[in-house]
């Protein structure tokens, strides 16, 4: 035990200690969520050597409108395999926000570990008619906007105030894929320059085709451990020294696309700014994005940004968020930081954003 | 450390089949607004706010919370969004309940809704799944065969459903927020009504309802402040519990399921409970279709194992016949089912027992009461114990 950085009063030392991750595939037509999630769920226990039965709780993050039926994580316990019962939740958030809740109920103290996972499928069905039922079911939905007009909304604004060019949303995304060049799991790398990028057509303007996310199919795992059980589990647990998570309104209308208060807000609570981030995985599905999550949570031109290539590189939906957290953490293991900050979001155009960090001792 | 905490707001819509007046945000703000009110409180005092709900589905909304932050006040605050299939009302108090007991906030809003007239709960609980036989029968159909099964191994007289299908309506009388009031109602009422999934009659089954329900959840600070500002005491919450267990396998016993003796078995333990009879004052449990009454009171803990159907044919259960052990005075999920706010009636109808602010359904001097919800195919358990006495 190597000690533990310093915490809010009160709080618990939690670390993650554990992650995996699926290979993300544009289909991953061969197998159902249970079958994806399996083998991510054996290998989350044996990077650590333990097993389902040394873990004190489980959380899982998904939607049931990805494969168009209800209750589809009753199922995906099975890739656990809850026998005898476990103490069991489940959020219809993204598995970050699943790990939240397993943070929360680690600091009472009651229990000293937990397994999160987080899965989702874009291919079952067609992602840009599913997430218009996310909007506003008497305004909004019944015009069928779909995500990418919306951030397209968020971009042109962007432009309009004279905070963006679509030359920097072409550089997003030409250093996300670059990236992404030496992370395995990625699904979309290549090495291609900004000038390049901007002679692709428009999806809808002023995004072009690299400034969108591809659609995924994919599932990750974190386990979570408190005190000395995180260095039993770790040699160099990545411990959550702040985590929060904040919401916006949902009408497009009543907010400044441009800005992300809620994720710098959420960054205050967690403490971003109280010393040197080395690392930000950030949950920027549209490559401008990440220029408004970087400017809320005042990032500077020293900080890695999303050095597995985020969101531009696979976007898993409902475990990408989770992601973030599990590079995050790798980052720390490895020690290529001492200090990370992870991002997910939920939501049209960044509604709703999570902000954790973690730290290496 | 776990910190204390309790019930200081509680409010509820009325349940009914079509609330064709709200959109889905104004019944949610609705019971929001009810349960600040009875804390004494305004959205400004709410640290965060919880919301669950079953499955999208039921309205044709995908993760509707997105799009309720703002009648729930939850503008630059933490949002979280539960979803633990029927168990979700139950589960959802829980995780509220853990944002205060884990110190990390003061006061937790938390709400469950159903808006089934939106949709169709029948067809979303149908649609067929690749790799998946279809049941194509809803909840009742799917529960029919495991009532069978507990019929032939208790010996349970058949008219033990209609007996809790009765007491639970007439009960229902005593609560005006309850969605089916049947001055009527009679066994000979219930068996004559139609076979929709033997042994259950048509009124042996819950209705399809809209509703919401909220409480509010505060840290030992926030309810000494609210009692003196309203003068309504807190309903402390003694211990919370929640246990999975998975849909099938062979070795399953979905009649009594381990998971809830588990559940149960935590939950007491944590509350000091060792004779759930004697030591609670009335239970509200999840029972959607009458025969749940004896399996959960069993599977509760509450008599020997076959013999809960001889608590229910001796009125022990009953808060009109002065049974000893009163469950679901509100009327229970037979009479109002918003479903994914009946796990959440449950526990919110033990917090107004405890406060004493039930009504005419009042159990007289409760002092410790029993919430249960459960879920999927009765897999998902969640459980609390709320009482007069701070823990």
């Amino acid at each position: 035990v190597s000690g533990f950085p310093e915490l809010t009063s009160g709080h618990r030392p939690v670390g993650v200690v554990s992650f995996a991750q699926h290979d993300n595939v544009r289909r991953e037509g061969e197998h159902n969520d249970v079958e994806m999630l399996m083998p991510v769920v054996a290998e989350v226990f044996a990077n650590i050597g333990i097993t389902k039965d040394d873990v004190g709780f489980i959380c899982s993050g998904s939607t049931d409108y990805l494969i168009g039926g209800p209750f589809s994580f009753v199922g995906a316990l099975d890739a656990v395999g809850v026998w005898p019962p476990r103490a069991e939740s489940h959020v219809e958030m993204d598995g970050a926000w699943a790990l939240y809740e397993a943070w929360v109920l680690l600091q009472e103290g009651e229990i000293d570990s937990a397994l999160v996972y987080a899965f989702g499928r874009s291919s079952p069905g067609d992602l840009s008619e599913i997430l218009a039922l996310q909007l506003d079911p008497y305004y909004l939905a019944p015009l069928w906007p779909d995500p990418t007009s919306l951030a397209a909304l968020q971009a042109q604004s962007l432009i309009d105030v004279g905070r963006a060019t679509e030359a920097d949303f072409a550089a997003v995304a030409s250093r996300a894929r670059r990236s992404a060049l030496t992370n395995p799991k990625a699904q979309l790398a290549y090495d291609r320059s900004p000038e390049e990028l901007l002679r692709e057509d428009y999806e809808v303007a002023p995004l072009r085709r690299h400034a969108l996310p591809p659609l995924t199919d994919g599932c990750a795992a974190i386990v979570l451990a408190a005190g000395d059980r995180a260095y039993e589990w770790c040699e160099r647990p990545a411990f959550i020294t702040g985590i929060d998570h904040r919401i916006e309104a949902h009408a497009l209308g009543a907010r400044d696309l441009t800005r992300s208060p809620s994720t710098r807000l959420a960054g205050v609570k967690a403490g971003v700014a109280k010393a040197r981030v080395d690392v930000a995985e950030l949950h920027a599905p549209f490559a401008h994005q990440e220029l408004i999550l970087v400017d809320a949570l005042e990032l500077g031109d020293d900080v890695s940004i999303s050095p597995s290539g985020g969101a531009l590189a696979a976007n898993p939906m409902m475990s990408a968020g989770l992601i973030r957290i599990g590079e995050a953490s790798q980052a720390i293991w490895t020690g290529q930081a001492d200090r990370a900050v992870a991002h997910a979001t939920s939501g049209p155009c960044l509604q709703q954003n999570l902000v954790c960090v973690l730290e290496g001792v | 450390m776990s910190e204390r905490c309790a019930v200081i707001g509680i409010g509820q819509t009325v349940a009914k089949s079509k609330r064709e007046d709200v959109s889905i945000a104004g019944l949610v703000r609705e019971a929001a607004v009810m349960a600040l009110a009875d804390a004494g409180l305004t959205f400004a005092d709410i640290d965060a706010v919880v919301v669950g709900k079953a499955p999208d589905m039921f309205e044709g909304v995908m993760m509707p919370e997105l799009y309720l932050a703002g009648a729930l006040g939850a503008v630059g605050k933490p949002m979280f969004r539960v979803h633990t299939a029927g168990s979700v009302g139950g589960s959802t108090s829980i995780v509220a309940a853990h944002l205060v007991a884990s110190g990390i906030h003061d006061r937790v809003l938390t709400v469950a809704f159903e808006k089934q007239s939106d949709s169709d709960a029948m067809w979303a609980l149908s649609v067929p799944q690749p790799f998946s036989t279809p049941l194509l029968a809803g909840a009742g159909g799917y529960f029919a065969p495991i009532i069978r099964a507990y019929m032939h191994r208790s010996g349970a007289p058949r008219d033990t459903g209609m007996r809790v299908a009765v007491k639970d309506r007439r009960h229902a009388l005593l609560n005006p927020y309850a969605h089916l009031h049947l001055p009527d109602i009679s066994m000979q009422m219930v068996e004559e009504s139609i076979m929709l999934w033997d042994p259950l009659h048509y009124l042996e089954a819950c209705p399809s309802s809209d509703g919401a329900a909220a409480m509010i959840i505060g840290s030992e600070r926030a309810a000494a402040q609210a009692e003196s500002d309203t003068g309504r005491r807190p309903a402390w919450i003694h211990g919370m519990a929640m246990r999975s267990e998975p849909t099938m396998f062979a070795g399953r016993d979905q009649v009594n399921p381990q998971a809830g003796r588990d559940c149960a078995a935590d939950l007491y333990r944590q509350a000091g409970i060792t004779d759930p009879r004697a030591d609670f004052d009335m239970a509200e449990v999840y029972v959607p279709f009458s025969w749940y009454e004896p399996m959960w009171l069993e599977n509760l803990g509450f008599c020997p194992e076959g013999e809960g159907w001889k608590l229910t044919e001796a009125g022990a259960t009953s808060l009109i016949d002065g049974g000893d052990i009163p469950w679901n005075c509100s009327g229970g999920v037979l009479s109002s089912n918003p479903i994914g706010a009946s796990g959440m009636l449950r526990f919110l109808e033990t917090a107004l027992q405890i406060r004493g602010l039930a009504g005419e359904h009042q159990v007289p001097d409760a002092r410790r009461a029993l919430g249960q919800a459960y879920g999927g195919g009765s897999q998902f358990f969640s459980m609390w114990v709320v009482g007069v006495d701070k823990p």
